[in-house]
Parts: C-alpha cells; structure tokens; sequence
C-alpha cells in the first residue's frame, strides 16, 4: 500500500489583483510513494514542487482531489485532527528553521513536548536523536552557534524525534556547500534504511536526486511531466523538460553548441548512441562498424553510475559513404540506441 | 532652593505615585498592547489565524486611537474611565485612561516584533502538530522576547510622558508636583529637581531593559 497517495491534487489561490485569473500552483497531480521510497520531486522554482509537498502535512490545504496519508483521505480533515497526523510526518526545510530562543536540545525535545511525550523519558530520547545525527556535544549550543550542516542535523534529529514514519525534505540542502550536502544526503540515507522512514525530497538539484533518490517525479508548471525509477528517467528522459535536468548531471551528451564545435572538427555522419546497463555489449556494437566497414572516432562520450547500475553515451563520426553508413546503423539500431546528430 | 528642600516629602511622594501610576500602567497597557498586538499579528492575511474583518476592525482601531494627543484622549475617555473605576479623577481614572491609550500605542509596537519572527519557524512548529495557542506561547513570543522588552523599555517612556498629565485630573506624581510647585510658584529649582528624577528614572529603566534584551539574545 502506498504510504502517500495523491490523487487528482490541486492547488490553486485567488487572484491578488480584484476580477483577475486564479493561479493554479498544482494542476491535477496524482502520485504514489510506497514504504521505503526515497521518492524525489524537481522542478525549476516555481514549478509548484515546494506547494506539493505542503499539502502533503496539510501546512497548505488542497482545494481539489485526495491527499491519503498512510490510507486515511486528509484533504477534508479539520485542523484539530491534522496535528495528530502531523505527528507522523517529520519535515526538514532550507532555511532549518530552528527555534533561535532554545538550545539544540530544546529544539530537539520541541516536537516531544507537542506530542506529550512523558517528561522523564525526554531526555534520553533526545540523547539517542542528538547521537544518530552526531551531535551530542552540541546539546546545549544554540542554533546561531552551528554550521549549516549541523543546524540541518538538528533540523533532522527534531523531524525525526516524534518517530515519524515519513520524512518530508524540502530543499534540505540548497542552502549547503557541496560537502555539507553530501553529509545530509548521507544521513538521510541512514534516516531511510536504518530507520526504514519515506522519504519524500524536493530539489532543483538533479545531483541530489541521483545520490539518494529510488525514484523520481519530474514537475514543471504545478504538473508532473514524468516520473518513474531514477535509473529509466535518468538513462532515457522522455520529456524536454527531464532531459534538461539530466543533462545538468548526466555526463556524454555533447550540448547543442558543443555539437557545433564537434561538427566543425569531424567531417563524416556524427551519431551518438547509447548504453543501458549491461543489455548491449559495447564490443558487439563496435564490431558491427569493423565488419561493415566504416571507420570510426569516438568524438564524444561518459559513462554514469546510478544505484550501481552504469549507462552512457557516446557519440562517434563515422567516415565511410552513406549506403555503407546506414546498412551498420540498421544493424546497430537492433542493439542499442541510436541519435543521429548529423 | 530652600523652597525644594521644604518640599522634600512631598518630592518623594510624588516620586512614589509616578511610580505607582507607570508601574501599573506599564502592566495592564502591556498586557493590552500585547493581546492586540498578537490580534493584529495573527489575523493578518496568511498568518495562522488568517481573519480579515476582525484585522481590519483592529488596524483601524488602532490607527483612530494612537495618533489622539493624550491631554484630549484623557478628556474624551473620561466618561468611561468614570464607568469602570467609579471615578472620573484621581490615579485610579489616570491609570486606566493611560493603559488604554498605552495599549493601543504598544500594539503597534507588538505587532512589528513578532513580523520580525520568521515564518518558517512558525512552518516548522505547526509540522509537527502545534497548535496556535502553543504557538503564541512556545515560538512567537519567546523568539520575539529581546524586540519586545526594548519595545517594552520604549513605551515605558512614552507612560512617564503621559503619567505628567495626571494633574489635571487630580492624579498624582512628579508631572504635577513640577507644575504645582515649581512652574506655579516661579520656582525654577523645583521644576528640574522633578526634571532631574524623571530622567535618571528613565535612565535606570532603559539600563535595565537593554540589560534584559541583551540577555534574552544572548549578545
């Protein structure tokens, strides 16, 4: 069963000016994560990706379609009963948002005291959060007093304190250097498989979602546009819109004006093709140009990892006439993928 | 001089009622300014009790009554400074007009700290089941408490300036002892020694107020 099930979702506010259009921030969303997802959602800002995963711990209400949490529908719940749900649902944001007025410790304890967590045993439970996320001697320092990194770890250790079974990170780590992020990245993967908690993690960053995320849902103008496991939207985007943000990450693909500068450098057919996994044998596919007899020059190429599966691509000018050129693309079309680029 | 030195008792009498009327202005026109301050603050548009008649009805409110020169306020409300303490004079009248007025001046003042308090701790707090009420009390006040002694601190202040009034309706304190005994009776000498005690009053209350902000922020 999915643990958070959107069916249908919309989102949309009045206009702020007197008789004008209404903005719809999310248009008919509908999305599954199952338990133990990592489930990503990217978008450019603005794309309505922040206002989805509000509506998620109902901080925004929807004004249309389901929102089931855990199997209950809490799109029409009051606002008494959503602060129970709540409890379940820890969320992490970019700007931490930790309380300036209380130390670490206190910020940690602030969900437990809301949850009527009984006062004796507080303690020690912010101890065990305070040393999953590895800062026990931060306990009595306060906030203004940590590094991003750490505050976010607190930020992590107060999500995570009332045990909640799904994770909401909304931008955790965009307001984080690239080693900071890597750490966060690293604990939220501890979060989910040593606490087995769903994680749900919006981000403009596709790098972000190629290191922690399952799978993920692509979004642009408050729609998803695609979504599926992180390895098939990473290895063979379908929309404009994915293949953008892959690109930001995905080495091999020469850009429109590095193909500029490859086509005045190599005269002949330029093609690129490319691999998934271990399904084609690259030496397969070299032999077939040997044995039709077009020669060839690797002109362009990389090969990714994602959650240890490889994919890549390379782009080759192929020196030989055309009847020849497209007797071996015939054949090498059987075995992979092939983009003609000139 | 010899004129004040007589005067002495009745200098530190009227030391003690300015006191006494600022003391407890200070108490109720805070607590005042603070509920409609916290009105204002949360019934603005996207706050968490989003409420825009009772907003608009507060912001008006406030806006008719702060700018009225408190000599006429005091004037105007003693109708009903008469209703609710039984007595249009006197310290009693003088202590409930100028908490009203006070009330209305510190709201403002309120309701410009907390708007300091980021929202998204407010996000923060409600992600993991607080309610407003514990919110008031566990997130928008303590994290707005260093603004809102100073503003505290500040009005304090503005209620010695409006304690001086008290006089002319038979209240009190060092505003009156200036005007009946100094200003009245060519008694220059009179008038700054309640001057003089009026500022170092001042003084010592803006030490401690910077004092106690500069400890709930811990700079």
């Amino acid at each position: 069963m999915s643990v958070v099930s959107l069916r249908n979702v919309s989102k949309s506010y009045p206009s702020s000016t007197k008789g004008g259009a209404t903005v719809t921030a999310i248009d008919s969303v509908s999305l599954d994560v199952e338990a133990g997802d990592i489930y990503g959602i990217i978008g450019y800002s603005g794309a309505g990706k922040s206002t989805l995963v509000r509506l998620v711990n109902a901080l925004e209400r929807s004004t249309g379609g389901e929102i089931h949490i855990n199997g209950r529908d809490i799109a029409t719940l009051p606002e008494r009963e959503l602060r129970k749900i709540r409890l379940g649902i820890g969320m992490i944001f970019q700007q931490f948002n930790l309380l300036g007025s209380r130390t670490v410790a206190g910020n940690v304890a602030y969900p437990l005291e809301v949850a009527g967590f009984p006062k004796q045993d507080r303690a020690a439970r912010v101890a065990e959060l305070l040393s999953f996320v590895g800062l026990t001697d931060k306990a009595k320092s306060y906030p203004d007093q940590l590094s991003g990194g750490q505050k976010q770890r607190v930020g992590i250790a107060r999500a995570l304190a009332t045990s909640p079974s799904i994770l909401l990170a909304d931008e955790a780590t965009s307001a984080l250097d690239p080693e900071t992020t890597h750490e966060v990245l690293a604990l939220l993967k501890r979060v989910n498989a040593e606490l087995g908690i769903t994680i749900i993690v919006i981000t403009h960053e596709m790098d972000v979602i190629q290191t922690i995320a399952t799978k993920v849902a692509v979004m642009d103008q408050g729609k998803v546009i695609e979504r599926g496991p992180v390895f098939d939207v990473f290895s063979n985007p379908q929309h404009p819109a994915s293949a953008r943000f892959v690109s930001t990450v995905v080495k091999g693909v020469p850009s429109a004006p590095e193909l500029e500068v490859l086509r005045e450098r190599h005269t002949g057919r330029i093609v690129t093709l490319s691999f998934r996994d271990t399904e084609v044998d690259q030496s397969e596919v070299f032999g077939e140009f040997v044995r039709a007899g077009v020669p060839f020059q690797v002109i362009y190429g990389g090969v990714n990892e994602i959650q240890g599966r490889p994919f890549g691509h390379l782009t080759l000018a192929l020196h030989a006439d055309d009847d020849r050129v497209d007797a071996a693309l015939e054949r090498v079309r059987l075995l992979t993928t092939v983009t003609e680029v000139r | 001089m010899d004129a004040l030195i007589n005067l002495l008792p009745e200098l530190w009498t009227a030391t003690g009622e300015t006191l006494y009327i600022v003391a407890a202005t200070l108490f109720f026109g805070g607590i005042g300014g603070l509920i409609v301050g916290l009105g204002l603050y949360l019934t603005r548009g996207g706050s968490i009790l989003d409420n825009k008649p009772v907003f608009v009805v507060l912001n008006v409110l406030v806006n008719v009554i702060r700018p009225i020169p408190f000599i006429i306020f005091l004037a105007a409300a003693q109708p009903l400074a008469r209703a609710v303490t039984g007595s249009g004079i006197g310290n009693d009248a003088i202590i409930f007009t100028i908490s009203l007025a006070a009330s209305f001046a510190m709201a403002r003042i309120v309701e410009q700290n907390l708007l300091t308090v980021t929202p998204g701790v407010i996000d923060a707090a409600r992600s993991v089941g607080a309610g407003p009420v514990r919110i008031i009390f566990t997130v928008l006040l303590p994290e707005a408490l260093g603004p809102l002694i100073l503003g505290f601190t500040f009005i304090f202040v503005a209620l010695v300036d409006m304690s001086a009034v008290a006089g002319f309706v038979g209240g009190g304190g060092l505003g009156n002892f200036a005007l009946q005994y100094g200003y009245r009776q060519y008694e220059p000498v009179v008038t700054w020694a309640a001057v003089l005690l009026i500022i170092i009053l001042v003084q010592l209350v803006q030490f401690l107020g910077n004092s106690l902000a500069r400890k709930a922020l811990r700079r």
